[in-house]
């Protein structure tokens, strides 16, 4: 097995190109765990973790660029405020451990539909910026995944960065597990609202072949804040509301039997969560008002 | 070559003594089985059955053995012995030759250069398979069609209990329950590993974590046609146990290949090949129906129970009989009626875990005194204590409890704990909230609970097992002082065995300087490290050994010294040999020659079950309670357990920092079981053999377990100690899922507890009722009265 250990970016391109058959590898905690379970193969593997641009955070027109290289423990530390929704991902990874080495660009190469990134990453509108030796291209997070675990990179492409519009509004991320730490999501749920632009987004996790949106729920709460003006006035949600909200997110999901969890527990707590999450988004974004 | 010698100087009996291990241990220093090394070793790898029963037709190993670097292939025509072993009968194929009874069941085996070229050999066998249909539910294995798994039929045994006059008893108030328990895995940190080495005289070393060296020998030596002599086992660093090490896994195919190839062996398993290569515990189906009095009193029970044994008998018939003698649970009850079976299935092989059948029906019995207390309107605690058993009780099969049997001590104990301070539903800590890290609720949905759990062990091997152990101490000169050496089989697997049979030599000799000699097969047996009774059985040959010693040292200075009067009173003080109290002569100077003495522990002898189910089977018993504190989110499902309060019976306290550990860890297994463990199976394939989806839990999911010792000293035992690593694990599934049940309402007969069953999504376990009762020769297990030959027996 070769072992390629670029120190550049541009040495990290330039070594894609030539190796395409190489497996990239950053924080190496799904890469391992496949190579160790025999799953994995790789003849080459191609080490991002010596690239010290990936692990950069700019930012830049109200965007944070995440390098993909920044871990979770990074995320959590120099992201609270810009990122909530990020850092709250961030915060349910794992274990300190593969928080400490498990990088944002791993949880996207990787393309699980359990990734904890994606929800947060879907609600707030984020762009994977992608990179060959030629060109660059950023691809929206919602057209990046393509199937369980499976994704628009090409086999010459790195992914560069994730750009995320620094929060205008509340968010929030919730994991529900049948452990308190350390699981893969039975089914995960982000919201974020954009009380700037009067939206709201949101992201479903393992709850569906993809991440997804619940484009359904987002233009029917759109649709009410507008029509209420309750962008402005900020009253106090009616239970009716929520409950709607709640049930399209719900509905939005795909869900599976598989040995975490029913497809109909994955729709009744996507339910719950999103109902919790927007009363407590509502909440924070009235700031106290009575 | 890697052994485990460890010197101690410090703690006595009662002392809080570190772990003699624990440094190494913590450090990385220490060496486990999956560490060992020898120049030139080649790598061996296992081809495991995909499904769970089959037909083999044809096995081509012509691609493996073609692969560079392999260097032989064995199938089960090459096992040169015997191709049976077993723990309490060989029915196990070493490697299967014309079916595959389960999943994972192991076809060929073979040695190559490399860890990995031994994997992708494995890859290029070809087996040509005619699957059968098979059974993969234990009620259907009754079935007058079901497929005949052995020549025996499917029933492994059946326990029939009868006490007082259950059919015409009468109460006032009935309760009937029907309770499942999940198939649990041991989850032993350290996968199976070993390493076999070809010896001159045409024997095998074999050095191997496992539970019970001298058992592993009784079942290897046959197999490879070999006298036991020329197979000598000898203990690896054990990663845990908790059952999963008593029966064979690596140790034959490592000596086959051993022998064949001429070279050193390894076999190291990875996470996923544990979960095939070892036995798990007992999936159940209970029914019971229990009748009081208006006061209270218990008076009649009728249980019905089932085991799922899995494709091999492993040590199912023990289990079941265990799990049958203690279903009433810690209680006098009158009239009582036990039917308990344990049937072949497709589904992999069930055996020892932490509990031996104890937990499964503790889970039953508790539910069902809850309900009861329900029924009478009277308080859990009060039932309990109303009908505890106490030293004099009669069990079900009419043996009386003899020793020490604090129950009603435990349960006010228990109680008597403080609960946790309350918690303010909002503002907390994520961490603090069901759900933990996933942050699900900030103080929505949450609901409190309490729930209590008693139950009992028994300790040692039961039905006439004479399990007895060995030990050697050797007292020699060294320029430090005098030293003690222990020589024993006895198996440390992170318990902290060998910590306290240091403290046995420091109490018993006088002395400071305790080593352990390397832990093998060329002493006597030590049985096995299981059953809560490694420190009554080799603490009470150390014990023994050590009086030898002493005795031996007396008359090395009455010969020596012709001061002595008769009938004066020698003892040993601070190094020296005392005389009615003054110092007579030091140690050293009697150790020219060191004194070196050996001694066979047996616990009291045992008798079997007859017609009826009556008989004095069981040695002693070891009881616990515990009281579990929950917060369930009833939205969601989730759980957190606030608090764990445990009493313990346990003798007399040997080591504080030990029994604290294993109080802790016990809790946790139990815990486990109870909120999130659970091998699913599909087919009789096990589809999640990970701990990516197998989850066991965090220290996030673990509450403090608040723990009070309760020492009633058992009579006849060594200090009058109880072993006490099994009976906190058999009442923490219970005390969780009652407290569930409490926060909930809901029935929650099941263990694992589901978040689906605690929303209500997934109603509780059914059933159409018992089924009918297999008709059985008697009540030894059913291959015995076939002419099948009994692993274990032999050895005792
Ligand atoms: C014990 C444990 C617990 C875990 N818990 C969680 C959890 O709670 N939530 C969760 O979401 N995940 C979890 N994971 C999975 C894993 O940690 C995450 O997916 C993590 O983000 C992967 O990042 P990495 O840097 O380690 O990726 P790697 O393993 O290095 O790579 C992952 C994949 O991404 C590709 N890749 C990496 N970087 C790039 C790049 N710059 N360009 C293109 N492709 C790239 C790799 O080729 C590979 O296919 C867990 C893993 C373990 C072992």
């Amino acid at each position: 097995m070769s072992y390629l250990r670029p120190t550049s970016w541009a040495e990290a391109l330039a070594a894609r190109a030539e190796y395409p058959e190489a497996v990239v590898v950053a924080g190496g905690t799904d890469v391992m765990v496949e190579i160790n379970f025999g799953r994995l193969h790789p003849s080459a593997l191609l080490d991002l973790s010596r690239v010290g641009e990936l692990r950069a955070l700019g930012r830049e027109d109200g965007h944070v660029r995440v390098g993909s290289g920044v871990t979770y423990q990074s995320i959590m530390r120099d992201l609270p405020g810009e990122l909530p929704g990020l850092a709250a991902a961030a915060r349910t990874v794992g274990s300190p451990p593969i928080r400490n080495r498990g990088t944002i660009g791993g949880n996207l190469g990787s393309a699980s539909p359990a990734g904890d990134c994606h929800p947060p990453l879907l609600a707030c509108g984020a762009e994977v910026e992608i990179a060959s030796v030629h060109t660059s291209r950023t691809t929206p997070v919602a057209d990046f995944f393509v199937g369980p675990k499976r994704s628009v990179l090409g086999p010459d492409e790195l992914i560069a960065a994730v750009w995320v519009p620094a929060a205008t509004g509340p968010q929030t991320f919730s994991k529900v597990g049948s452990r308190n730490a350390m699981v893969i999501a039975i089914c995960s749920f982000a919201l974020a609202l954009h009380p700037d632009v009067g939206r709201v987004g949101t992201g479903i996790g393992s709850a569906g072949p993809v991440p997804l949106r619940a484009r359904a729920a987002e233009q029917f709460l759109e649709g009410h804040l507008g029509e209420t003006g309750a962008w402005e006035s900020r009253p106090r949600l009616g239970d009716a509301v929520v409950d709607e909200f709640a049930r399209l997110v719900a509905g939005a999901a795909q869900p599976i039997d598989d040995v975490r969890g029913s497809a109909d527990y994955r729709r009744h707590a996507l339910g719950v969560v999103a109902r919790r999450s927007l009363m407590w988004c509502w909440d924070e974004f009235r700031g106290g008002r009575p | 070559m890697d052994t485990i010698t460890t010197v101690g100087t410090r703690g006595r009996v009662g002392e809080a003594t570190p772990r003699i291990d624990g440094e190494p241990k913590v450090t990385g220093a220490f060496a486990y089985a999956s560490d060992l090394h020898r120049e030139g070793m080649l790598f061996g790898a296992t081809l495991r059955s995909q499904v769970a029963y089959a037909r083999i037709h044809s096995v081509d190993t012509s691609g493996a053995a073609a692969t560079p670097g392999v260097v032989a292939v064995m199938l089960g025509s090459d096992v040169p012995g015997k191709n049976r072993f077993g723990l309490n009968f060989f029915d196990q194929p070493v490697l299967a030759e014309d079916v595959v009874r389960y999943s994972g069941e192991p076809i060929a085996i073979l040695a190559a250069s490399t860890p990995g070229i031994a994997r992708q050999a494995i890859g290029r066998i070809a087996v040509e398979l005619e699957e059968l249909p098979g059974v993969y539910d234990m009620e259907k294995a009754l079935a007058p069609d079901a497929p005949r798994l052995h020549e025996f039929g499917n029933v492994l045994r059946h326990v029939h209990i009868v006490h007082g006059e259950p059919d015409t008893a009468e109460a006032d108030v009935w309760v009937d329950g029907y309770y499942e328990t999940a198939m649990q895995d041991q989850a032993a940190l350290g996968p199976e590993a070993g390493l076999a080495v070809p010896a001159e005289d045409g024997g095998v070393d074999l050095y191997v974590a496992t539970q019970w060296l001298h058992v592993d020998r009784e079942q290897i030596a046959p197999c490879l046609g070999l006298p036991e002599d020329k197979v000598r086992l000898h203990l690896a660093g054990v990663g845990g146990a908790f059952g999963s090490r008593e029966d064979i896994h690596m140790q034959i195919h490592a000596c086959m290949l051993a022998l064949r190839t001429g070279r050193p062996v390894k076999f190291s398993y990875g996470r996923e090949e544990s979960f095939h290569g070892h036995v798990h515990r007992h999936p159940s189906r209970i029914w019971m129906r229990h009748g009081a009095n208006r006061d209270g009193r218990l008076v009649t029970l009728d249980v019905r129970l089932m085991f799922d044994g899995g494709a091999y008998a492993s040590s199912s018939p023990a289990v079941v009989g265990n799990a049958a003698s203690m279903a009433a649970g810690p209680y006098e009850i009158p009239n009582v009626r036990i039917e308990g079976t344990v049937v072949y299935t497709n589904n992999p092989p069930c055996g020892a875990m932490r509990g031996f059948g104890a937990p499964q029906v503790c889970f039953a019995h508790e539910a069902q005194m809850d309900k009861l207390a329900r029924a009478l309107s009277l308080d859990p605690v009060e039932l309990r204590l109303r009908n505890a058993v106490s030293t004099g009780s009669v069990l079900p099969t009419g043996q009386v409890v003899t020793g020490a049997a604090p129950v009603r001590e435990l349960i006010e104990r228990c109680v008597a704990i403080p609960l946790p301070e309350p918690e303010p539903d909002r503002g907390r800590d994520l961490m603090h909230y069901p759900g933990g890290a996933g942050n699900v609720t900030h103080g929505e949905g949450i609901r409190r609970g309490v729930g209590l759990a008693v139950g009992y062990k028994n300790v040692a091997f039961s039905e006439g097992f004479d399990d007895s152990a060995t030990a050697r101490v050797t007292l020699a000169r060294t320029p430090d002082g005098p030293e003690a050496e222990i020589h024993t089989a006895a198996v440390e697997m992170g318990q902290g065995l060998y910590t306290f049979l240091t403290q046995v030599v420091r109490t018993e000799l006088e002395i400071d300087r305790v080593e352990l000699h390397a832990i093998d097969t060329l002493i006597g047996g030590a049985g096995s490290t299981s059953a809560s009774r490694q420190s009554t059985m080799a603490g009470g040959a150390v014990q023994m050994a050590c009086a030898a010693v002493r005795e031996a040292l007396y008359g090395r200075a009455r010969a020596r010294t012709a001061s002595v009067p008769p009938g004066a009173e020698l003892a040993l003080g601070d190094g020296w040999v005392t005389c009615d109290g003054a110092p007579l002569v030091e140690l050293g100077d009697l150790l020219d020659e060191p004194v070196s003495c050996e001694a066979v522990y047996h616990h009291r002898p045992t008798g079997n079950l007859d017609e009826n189910g009556q008989g004095d089977i069981h040695v002693s018993f070891a009881f616990a309670a515990e009281r579990a504190v929950v917060e369930v989110d009833e939205d969601l499902g989730l759980v957190r357990v606030l608090q764990v309060a445990a009493a313990i019976d346990v003798g007399r306290v040997l080591n504080p920092l030990g029994l604290t550990g294993q109080i802790e860890g016990a809790t946790a297994q139990g815990l486990g079981l109870g909120l999130m463990e659970e091998v699913q199976l599909r087919d009789g394939v096990i589809s999640n053999p990970s701990f990516t989806d197998y989850l066991i839990p965090t220290i996030l999911d673990m509450p403090p377990v608040v723990s009070v010792a309760v020492e009633d000293p058992e009579p006849g035992a060594p200090y009058g100690l109880k072993g006490i690593g099994e009976s906190p694990t058999i009442v923490a599934t219970a005390a969780v899922v009652a407290a569930l049940r409490d926060a909930t309402g809901r029935e929650l007969n099941r263990a694992p507890v589901t978040p689906d069953e605690l929303v209500g999504l997934r109603g509780p376990a059914t059933t159409s009722g018992p089924p009918p009762i297999p008709e059985v020769p008697g009540q030894k297990s059913v291959p015995f009265y076939f002419g099948m030959s009994s692993g274990q027996q032999k050895i005792m």
